[in-house]
């Protein structure tokens, strides 16, 4: 079953898959499935795939064409999500300009802004990478210390910034700054500035993560500068723009992320073949329970995008079921790392060919979508408190 | 319960809920469990009239409503979450589903009276195990001037309350399908005294009962599986609505119920777990609509999405029900609160139509991991 988007955007959809038939092809084909948003493996080649997609004017597709987009509506989004997850084309490495940055500077940017940065990063010129927590500021984003002080025309900032996702690779970095000196305020005096990382003042140092591999950074701030007119959305108001767009659900996300999950629980099932584990019931059954798991993120994927796209319903991004999908998918996807060294048994643990380092992967970096992007504690806070309408 | 509903589905939704209203409060799922039929026949005859919420599935010409699957898991959904206490699943699934599909002027003759709501029916496979299993059919049946069926049946739902009771035997041929009249001979009814009060189970023996044959000797297992499929279905949206329910109950106690000076639900101890429970609640929520559109479709995987929300919802409703229980302290644990109606349920629903384990071992033959 594959009901997504209606009959109309089949022309859209054939269009999608002819290009993709016509350029992924060699080494782009080679590396299929390769890389994450938080995952830097083939950067160089990734980065090529990027720039191919760009050619193609894939890159943006529901931005405005003045900007560089397609100015396409979300369901040709969806459609070209999904056909490109479907394909398994390499995963796009500058997700925090193209998801986060860009979509914040639609919706709060200046007109300078706009036009300086979107045609960029569609031209896949510029990468960016994202301040906002610190040693200090984790799950209580509200409370960042980095200060900006404005003085002859520029931003002074000093401070530290932790767990930027590619940060090393980053041309730019927006960053959450406290524009206010009382921190009694809390998020009201937050400001979100854009800061260039080609100068004395940034200092980027990558963070060897579980797996040891560097796909985060810490950045200091030390009297780093930017010009005045970097303020996104206003001084006091970075908050309000921080929450407003990163935390919106788009729908676009969840079927690449749910057809890599049902790809991973196939290697396995085969895995889990060679290897005699299948003759085991109580095997069985759990790789069952995975199966179970990654079908239901796609029938709940299913109901969250047929919401976002009915007409009738109020876009439904803040339907409980969407609500639920991150804290949900995150742990089954550490089961499913938990499964797959179970059903290699020691050569995972031990062993260092392809088929143990891909179930360590799963293992380790599984661990981190529990943390990152809110804990898992914090959802379930937020699932309680706004969905559920707990008392606080 | 689709992953797309319409207009139309939505109001059919609203009138099943103000019906349910009226005739399935707690005091009416109480009225039914403490007295003797099962279910109250003025509702039924009401649903019948009002509604025709028994012959949703059957087409117009033979008095039903021509509506789908969709609209019938809608139904169930809603029946679920109120624990309506009447031979609905029985009826209007799982011997619908079975007459539409072997058709004849007998089923014809049948549906047409389910339609009007003056027949109860039900279906009875199982017999060692829940889980339908054509190995597991020991009752037989025999031709002489007409077919007679022998065996026992002990888990048959609703099967003191129905008028017919359709049921699987083995003959020379193979698995069949025969309809049974409850006053034919040699039929011994016995309602059993279940656990879960608000659903109706009765032991039924056959010896030498005089049936009549439905659809091709040796061709019921292939009708059943189909069936099977719907039952699985319609029970899963069942045990998605009383997920639901039970949670809303829960929360809604949560925010009243003081201790320390203040309300129990803004204790963290507390809010994670109910934010778990709405994980699986919603995730439930997303099998049932999954398995419905794609059994109302015929979807290649309608088997597997049948088995797979057979297994999630089971395992949800009840982690759902028995932390009710918790989270409600001392008075859930009580006969006057409905707690335990919804712990029961969920149990009953678990085993009915086989264990999550068997439906994981069908899963596994069915994706050909075996």
């Amino acid at each position: 079953m594959d009901p997504i988007v209606g009959d109309e955007y089949s022309a859209f959809r054939e269009e999608v898959r002819t290009w993709l038939a016509e350029h992924l092809v060699g080494e782009f084909y080679d590396h299929r499935g390769v890389g994450s948003p938080t995952d830097d493996t083939a950067w160089d080649m990734r980065l090529a795939w990027e720039r191919e997609l760009s050619e193609g004017n894939w890159l943006g597709l529901t931005w405005p064409v003045e900007y560089g987009g397609r100015g396409a509506g979300l369901a040709e989004e969806i459609v070209f999500e999904y056909e490109y997850a479907r394909a398994a084309a390499p995963a796009r490495v500058n997700t925090q300009a193209l998801e986060l940055l860009g979509p914040t500077l639609l919706a709060h940017g200046s007109e300078e802004q706009k036009r300086r940065f979107l045609p960029r990063i569609l031209a896949v010129e510029q990468m960016w990478g994202q301040g906002f927590s610190e040693p200090g500021a984790g799950s209580d984003l509200a409370a960042v210390r980095t200060r900006a002080v404005l003085g002859d025309g520029e931003w002074h900032i000093d401070g530290q910034k932790v767990w930027t996702t590619f940060g090393d690779r980053a041309d730019w970095l927006y960053v959450l700054c406290r524009t206010d000196a009382d921190a009694s305020l809390r998020h009201r005096g937050l400001t979100l500035l854009l800061v260039p990382v080609d100068q004395p003042g940034v200092e980027i140092r990558p963070i060897e993560n579980i797996a040891r591999s560097a796909e985060f950074s810490e950045c200091f701030f030390n009297d780093a500068r930017t010009t005045e007119d970097m303020v996104v959305g206003g001084v006091g108001n970075g908050w309000m723009v921080v929450m407003s767009t990163l935390s919106r659900e788009r729908g676009s996300a969840l079927m690449p992320m749910q057809l890599s999950v049902e790809r991973e629980v196939a290697e396995l099932v085969g895995v889990a073949r060679d290897s005699g584990a299948l003759g085991d019931r109580r095997m069985r059954q759990r790789l069952v329970d995975a199966l179970i798991g990654v079908h239901i993120m796609r029938a709940t994927n299913l109901r969250v995008v047929s919401d976002l796209l009915d007409a009738r319903s109020s876009g439904g991004a803040t339907t409980a079921a969407a609500t639920v999908s991150k804290l949900s998918a995150s742990t089954h996807h550490q089961r499913l790392g938990e499964l797959a060294v179970e059903i290699l048994g020691a050569e995972a643990i031990f062993g260092s060919d392809d088929r143990a380092e891909n179930a360590r992967k799963l293992f380790l970096l599984s661990r981190a979508e529990t943390i990152y992007g809110g804990t898992s504690e914090i959802q379930r806070n937020i699932i309680a408190e706004r969905v559920l309408g707990l008392p606080r | 319960m689709a992953l797309i509903t319409t207009d139309e589905q939505e109001a059919l939704r609203d009138v099943m809920r103000g019906f349910l209203r009226k005739y399935s409060k707690e005091s009416d799922v109480r009225t039914v469990m403490d007295g003797g039929s099962g279910y109250d026949a003025e509702a039924w005859r009401t649903a019948a009239e009002q509604i025709g919420v028994q012959g949703l599935a059957i087409p117009e010409e033979m008095g039903g409503g021509g509506y789908g699957f969709d609209e019938l898991a809608i139904v169930m959904e809603e029946a679920g979450r109120t624990l309506y206490p009447a031979p609905l699943l029985s009826t209007a699934v799982l011997a619908t589903s079975t007459l539409l599909a072997v058709g004849g002027p007998h089923a014809a003759d049948l549906l047409a009276r389910i339609a009007a709501g003056e027949l109860i029916a039900t279906l009875a496979v199982a017999e060692a195990k829940l889980h339908w299993d054509p190995d597991d059919i020991t009752t037989a049946a025999e031709k002489s001037d007409g077919w007679a069926v022998s065996g026992t049946k002990p888990y048959v739902l609703d099967g003191a309350q129905a008028g017919v009771i359709l049921v699987a035997a083995r003959t020379a041929a193979g698995v069949s399908l025969f309809a049974v009249e409850s006053h034919a001979d040699g039929l011994t009814i016995k309602s059993l005294e279940s656990m879960d009060r608000t659903r109706c189970m009765a032991a039924v023996s056959f010896d030498g009962t005089p049936a009549v044959l439905l659809g091709d000797d040796g061709s019921g297992w292939q009708t059943l599986r189909e069936v099977y499929d719907r039952a699985l279905v319609a029970l899963a949206c069942e045990q998605a609505g009383g997920a639901q329910a039970v949670l809303e109950m829960t929360v809604e106690y949560l925010n009243v119920r003081q201790q320390f000076g203040r309300p129990i639900g803004s204790f963290q101890a507390i809010k994670h777990r109910c934010a778990d429970l709405l994980v699986e609640v919603e995730s439930a929520r997303s099998a049932a609509a999954y398995a419905s559109t794609a059994v109302a479709a015929g979807s290649d995987d309608a088997s597997v999405a049948a088995s797979i929300a057979k297994v999630y919802c089971s395992q949800a409703f009840y982690h759902v029900a028995a932390e009710s229980i918790q989270m409600h302290g001392g008075i859930g644990f009580t006969w006057e609160h409905p707690a335990h109606l919804y712990f029961k349920r969920a149990k009953s629903s678990e085993a009915l139509f086989g264990w999550p384990a068997e439906h994981r071992d069908r899963i596994a033959k069915l994706i050909g991991l075996v």
